[in-house]
């Protein structure tokens, strides 16, 4: 065994068969099978590092169907750190033997070639959106020019204006300050969600947050850990840590992004990266903590807040965003049930396992739906899209929005 | 072979059927992962017709077959002893009918127990006997074992909370037993009794009817640290004795305790106590208030070093907490756990668990207990590395010292996790050979072939090669002992 493959091994011993993370897990949930299971999971890589596998993919089928939300290690009592795992139990397999079909090869290339570059991206958004306004699309679409599972997620893109990239460097408060922040502006809320980044500077200028954003910042490369190519990741990560090497708190609005920017330091094993992921923080997070010296604007709204996997399970931050949204003056939060399962869109997974991600997204959209709430919100972009598609597909129209919008003071509009 | 396989998946289609070998690992064992055995193939069916498809197919081709649920069980249960056809009911997870005035469920047996109680909540029901793993475990399964928890000292436990099952006997026939006109008996043989409890040999259950209760008006719960493990059980003996009877009491132990706090279960519980004492009361507001006061006393007589109590749900819950995520937080004691399951009487609570630690002392083994203590439920937990044959060994052999104990203080092997393959060996410590002949020729009444499930519960000639190895194992340990 490789020192890797003993570690690994050492780290599926945690798991006592107990089973409690089971009815956590969505996958499980939507198949009922012991393999699509955190502890079949844990027990197929235990089986790998003990060479007792004979068919690689055959793990990898189960392995690919994960999610990689964490629901699991929130729910284990014996404290297996599954997502460390599976990261690394992917990118050894990955290694080994690259997953072959279309479908992995396809995503490798669009996370390898176009979703890191910020500029392609937008490029690719402006050609979207081009497509588009010229009513191509549903051309495109019956042409089958878009993959039906891209297109079905993709919302409407965002016309130019709104596209904006914000303005790179120093952005000063107008009253006194109280501290100084950078901001991460992630690679996928920049060109789709450019009115969340927006907003989240908006808001921290209004209460007194001086806004660094450096431009050297790249894309925090969680997409490819996720898909076990973690050397491409390790480029971004030291990418990072120098843009930011001159801020002492970092915030990010992108709930995946923050938990792969918290995990730098496993990543990379240097101080370096450790200092950077202590810095970071989420944008709740931080304005649940310093709090708010500017209320937000009033508003007449019920809200179902969303959990994003990447905020409970890998971030442990729960209460802040509710509690934030509570100061909204005439907003009043509804109970939907099971707010902590994943709505199915875990980067890239619904690319991938596109009948999965559906099944568990309606699920989601169901529980919403039920709740009967005028507003969805929750913190992630990935988690904006899944469900909002998701909610389409079951015909309720309900709009989708970040937290940090509904936290605008009335003077910032 | 192959046709069978080719016909069982006839019935369900590729995608709910396993196959691959290094799939099947993961079937191989449940929470008692002493024992492990690939199964021949995974099924999983979705009505009652299709698993009584799927039996008739195997009845036929002589294929043993093991129902599984949510493999939680800890004595080996729906591990298969010889390679067998495994039976995969977690996808049979609707609720199919809740009458709320006639306060009862149809369910299929995949509904995870909590679950139930979820859907119900609403309507001010709720399903009673709660073990331990409820957020995970089956109603299919809790039948199969007869499954108990904190709330059945005063409520019951699972066999007295079903009313009828549909079951697929092990040809492949599909029958009724008991009826939802409760109470059960008498209206003929009181087959539902004997169905619970049969861990899964004498056939299938794919629809069960449960009795839902209505949640109590009001519920207190009170946790009480002490200085010493003796007086804690004394205090449980007292109350028991004033004649009052609260719906749970359970104690955990020291390194319980400490386990339980690293883990994200974390409930508050004090790490200096040698022992916490969890007594939960429920019932009229008014009835409570005079009640827990006089829990506080008792308590208070037998030096408790603290005592908290919850009357929110959030605030109970998060006291709960601690207990339902013990087993697992053990986990972080060492790569495995075997969970023993040992009765005595209330009153040799004291004795039997000196004994215990002594025992774990003898066979230097890192032995902890949380346990049922209104039921004298014991639960010594051995925390242990399995790929250590040598401590394995030692394992197994206190196992049996301590189950012997509880049968010489007047007790039994097992409170609520079953026989299954793990304590095969223990059964004739406390049944002669005639007892185990009644027991054989009832199974042969309902699983005459001995294919549903073979070889569970009543140690039998040709029993699994893996299983048959224990003995020696344990006779080695002792040996090694008395030549020392
Ligand atoms: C952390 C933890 C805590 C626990 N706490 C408790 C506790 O407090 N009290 C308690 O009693 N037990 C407890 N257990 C043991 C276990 O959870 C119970 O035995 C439970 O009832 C098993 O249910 P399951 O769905 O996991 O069944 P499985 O483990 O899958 O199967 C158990 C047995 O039932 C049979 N079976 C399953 N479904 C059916 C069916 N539909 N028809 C016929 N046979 C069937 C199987 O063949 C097997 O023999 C605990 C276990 C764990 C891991
Ligand atoms: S909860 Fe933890 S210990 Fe239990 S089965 Fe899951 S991973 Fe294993
Ligand atoms: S990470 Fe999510 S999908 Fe993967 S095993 Fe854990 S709970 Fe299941």
């Amino acid at each position: 065994m490789s020192t890797t493959q003993k570690d690994l091994y050492q780290q599926t011993l945690g798991c006592v068969h107990c089973g409690l993370c089971l009815p956590v897990c969505p996958t499980y949930r939507v198949l009922g099978m012991e393999t699509d299971s955190p502890r079949g999971r844990i027990y197929l890589m235990r089986a790998l590092g003990e060479g007792r596998i004979e068919n690689l993919d055959v793990v990898r089928t189960h392995l690919d169907r994960c999610l990689d939300c964490r629901a699991c290690e929130t729910a284990c009592p014996s404290g297996v750190q599954y997502g460390n795992l599976l990261e690394s139990v992917r990118g050894d397999l990955e290694q080994k033997a690259p997953s072959r079909g279309l479908r992995p090869r396809i995503a490798r290339f669009m996370v390898r070639h176009l979703l890191i570059h910020q500029r392609r991206l937008r490029l690719a958004f402006s050609a979207l959106r081009a497509i588009e306004v010229v009513g191509l699309r549903k051309l495109a679409r019956i042409l089958r020019l878009i993959p039906r599972s891209l297109d079905a997620i993709a919302p409407p893109v965002p016309g130019g204006t709104q596209r904006a990239p914000l303005k790179t460097g120093l952005h000063q408060p107008k009253g006194p300050v109280r501290g100084r922040v950078g901001l991460f502006t992630g690679c996928v809320m920049e060109p789709m969600f450019g009115h969340v980044n927006r907003a989240t500077l908006a808001v921290l200028l209004a209460n007194g947050f001086e806004v660094v954003i450096p431009k050297a910042q790249r894309c925090c490369g969680a997409l490819l850990v996720h898909m076990g190519l973690p050397d491409d990741a390790r480029t971004l990560a030291k990418a990072n840590i120098a843009a930011f090497a001159d801020c002492d708190v970092i915030l990010n609005n992108s709930a995946g992004c923050g938990a792969a920017l918290k995990e730098y330091g496993h990543l990379l094993d240097a101080p370096a990266a450790a200092n950077f992921a202590k810095k970071c923080r989420d944008i709740c997070e931080f304005l649940d903590s310093v709090g708010l010296t500017q209320l937000p604007a009033a508003r007449n709204v019920t809200v179902a807040y969303d959990d994003p996997c990447h905020l409970c399970h890998a971030q442990g931050v729960r209460e802040a965003p509710r509690k934030l949204l509570q100061q909204v003056d005439g907003l009043k939060l509804v109970a939907h049930a099971r707010p902590e399962d994943c709505c199915g869109s875990a980067g890239i997974y619904n690319l991938l396992q596109p009948e999965l991600a559906a099944e568990i997204g309606k699920r989601k959209a169901e529980t919403l739906t039920k709740a009967g709430a005028q507003l969805v919100v929750t913190g992630n972009p990935g988690c904006m899209i899944q469900i909002g598609a998701s909610l389409r597909g079951i015909g309720d129209h309900t709009p989708v929005c970040h937290p940090v919008e509904l936290l605008v003071p009335p003077a910032a509009k | 072979m192959d046709a069978v396989l080719k016909s069982l998946i006839a019935i369900v289609g590729k995608h709910r059927a396993i196959v691959a070998r290094d799939a099947l690992l993961a079937w191989e064992c449940d929470g008692f992962t002493v024992h492990k055995q690939l199964p021949l193939a995974v099924v999983a069916p979705e009505t009652t017709e299709e698993v009584a498809a799927l039996v008739r197919i195997l009845h036929a081709g002589k294929v043993p077959f093991v129902p599984r649920g949510a493999g939680t069980c800890l004595s080996g249960g729906p591990t298969p002893m010889a390679p067998s056809v495994v039976i995969e009911l977690a996808r049979m997870n609707r609720v199919l009918q809740v009458a709320a005035d006639d306060l009862y469920a149809v369910v299929q047996p995949g509904v995870v127990n909590l679950d139930l109680t979820t859907a119900v909540a609403h309507l001010g029901l709720h399903y009673a006997p709660d073990p331990s793993s409820q957020s995970v475990c089956t109603i299919g399964g809790n039948l199969a074992e007869n499954s108990g928890g904190p709330h059945c000292f005063k409520y019951g436990m699972t066999n007295d909370h079903v009313l009828s099952a549909v079951v697929v006997l092990p040809d492949g026939s599909i029958a009724k037993l008991g009826s939802e006109a409760g109470p059960r008996a008498p209206h003929g043989f009181d087959l539902p009794a004997i169905f619970c409890g049969s861990e899964g040999t004498f056939g299938i259950a794919t629809e069960i009817t449960v009795r839902l209760c209505r949640d109590a008006e009001a519920v207190h719960t009170l946790l009480a640290s002490f200085g010493d493990m003796p007086s804690a059980c004394r205090a449980v003996s007292q109350i028991v004795g004033a004649g009052m009877v609260p719906a749970a009491i359970e104690i955990l132990d020291q390194a319980t305790i400490r386990a339980v706090e690293a883990s994200i279960y974390r409930a508050g519980y004090p790490e200096d106590a040698a022992a916490v004492l969890l007594v939960e009361l429920d019932g009229p507001v008014a009835v409570l208030e005079e009640e827990t006061a006089e829990v506080r006393n008792f308590f208070a007589q037998n030096g408790a070093l603290r005592i908290e109590a919850a009357t929110s749900p959030t605030e109970r819950k998060k006291l709960w907490r601690g207990r339902k995520g013990a087993f697992g937080a053990m986990g972080r004691l060492n790569t495995d756990l075997y969970v023993l399951d040992g009765v005595v009487p209330r009153t040799k609570l004291v004795e039997a668990l000196n004994g215990i630690y002594a025992i774990g002392k003898k066979y230097a083994v890192v032995l902890t207990n949380v346990f049922h203590a209104g039921d004298g439920n014991l639960h010594p937990n051995i925390s242990y590395d399995g790929r250590n044959v040598e401590e394995v060994a030692r394992v197994l052999a206190a196992g049996r010292e301590i189950l012997q104990l509880c049968i010489d203080l007047g007790g039994s092997i097992s409170g609520e996790h079953g026989i299954g393959t793990e304590k095969l060996e223990h059964m004739p410590m406390m049944y002669t050979e005639a007892d185990l002949e009644v027991m054989a020729r009832v199974r042969s009444v309902f699983n005459k072939d001995n294919l549903c499930n073979p070889d569970k519960v009543l140690p039998s000639r040709h029993g699994c090669a893996e299983v048959a190895k224990w003995p020696a194992m344990i006779a080695r340990v002792l040996d090694g002992e008395g030549q020392s």
